[in-house]
């Protein structure tokens, strides 16, 4: 079996695996399973309910940004240092948009796959830089969100430099491997 | 994050204004603001079902089980957090779920680990240490396979769509390791709560 279809059934087989052994381990230790879950499945509502405001905050923003076009501009004032370390041009705007919006990403992403075909050296950077990454802000908002934090201190620094740390690896691992 | 709200909003309009896309921009006001309650209501459903399910692991003992297993990294990492706490645990499943990517059971798991945090955290509008390292492994998105894009590259007709398993995880590996590095490095001389 490759190491593919391995990962895929532990993926699939995961989720089963977990539900049943919090179970059972409950029936053992005769937790009363069903007022238990009950009881805690009431906050999820209340959890949903509280990160509204900071996912405005955060989606208006990023939508308004999109929109404006800025995006695909810095794209176009940077080609000349990316076709330096051979990166096309196209997958600039995925660069930017992996940190914002994992919708807006996989769909630029899927664009590059069909425009450029599974051989080409930029569906292969692409992929790696949206499968390495996570939408920070997104995240940030929802968690924080959750429990009321509106002063993040140095969390959104981090979350930023690893993003630029994971795009410079991904542009040097896709060189090593694929050029 | 007042900075960066005013700036995202004053510069997408100006900017937008001079190359003719104002319109564009003022219905994203709309698009986003409509996303984001449809993001929070989609959440409600699989959350009020991890919860649950977190609770019973909660009861059974399950969750106290982790948190010892994995108490030395732990130590490490949120030496803040009391050694016994709830949150250590949670903080282990939800980074087990996101790396497997099980996206759906890791958020729920992970905002409840936050509640956790925020019970034994100081100041209650400010972000503690221990939740901002959480938060860094987080948006690190560390993965162990990267389902949905070997999905699309399978769509296109990509030969051996594994290949850029091993690559993936170099990278996320290289962004995961350098957020914690910066968050320790952070926590030590960044202004204190």
């Amino acid at each position: 079996m490759s190491i593919h279809a391995l990962m895929n059934n532990l993926s699939a087989w995961i989720l089963p695996f977990m539900l049943i052994a919090i179970l059972t381990v409950a029936m053992i230790k005769k937790v009363p399973v069903y007022e238990a879950f009950t009881d805690g499945a009431k906050d999820g509502f209340k959890v949903a309910i509280n990160i509204i405001p900071y996912l405005v905050a955060i989606l208006v923003c990023i939508s308004m940004l999109r929109a404006s076009g800025a995006i695909d501009a810095c794209g176009n004032i940077l080609s000349g240092v990316l076709n330096k370390f051979s990166i096309p041009v196209d997958v600039l705007p995925l660069m930017i948009v992996r940190s914002l919006s994992g919708s807006a990403a996989l769909g630029i992403f899927s664009d590059i796959a069909n425009n450029f075909g599974p051989d080409s050296y930029a569906t292969k950077l692409a992929a790696i830089i949206v499968g390495s990454s996570e939408t920070t802000f997104y995240v940030l908002a929802v968690y924080f969100g959750s429990v009321g934090i509106s002063k993040v201190r140095y969390a959104l620094l981090v979350g930023v430099l690893a993003d630029i740390i994971g795009i410079l690896a991904a542009i040097a691992v896709a060189h090593q491997f694929f050029l | 994050m007042n900075y960066i709200f005013c700036f995202l909003i004053i510069f997408s309009l100006i900017f937008s204004a001079f190359n003719g896309k104002l319109q564009d921009v003022v219905n994203a006001i709309l698009t986003g603001a409509d996303l984001s309650v449809k993001v929070a209501f989609s959440l409600i459903g699989i959350m009020a079902f991890w919860l649950g399910i977190m609770r019973i692991a909660e009861r059974s003992g399950i969750v106290d089980f982790i948190t010892k297993l994995i108490k030395p990294i732990a130590k490490w990492l949120f030496n803040e957090v009391p050694d016994d706490n709830k949150a250590i645990g949670d903080i282990a499943m939800s980074f087990s779920a996101n790396a497997l990517g099980l996206t759906n059971a890791a958020t729920p798991i992970g905002l409840k680990a936050m509640e956790e945090l925020q019970e034994i955290n100081k100041d209650k509008t400010s972000a503690s240490n221990a939740m901002c390292m959480f938060l860094a492994m987080n948006t690190a998105g560390f993965q162990i396979i990267p389902a949905t894009v070997i999905a699309v590259l399978v769509g296109i007709g990509y030969k051996n769509p594994t290949e850029i398993v091993m690559p993936t995880l170099i990278v996320t590996g290289t962004a995961f390791i350098s957020a914690i590095i910066f968050a320790k490095i952070f926590q030590k001389f960044w202004r204190k709560q």
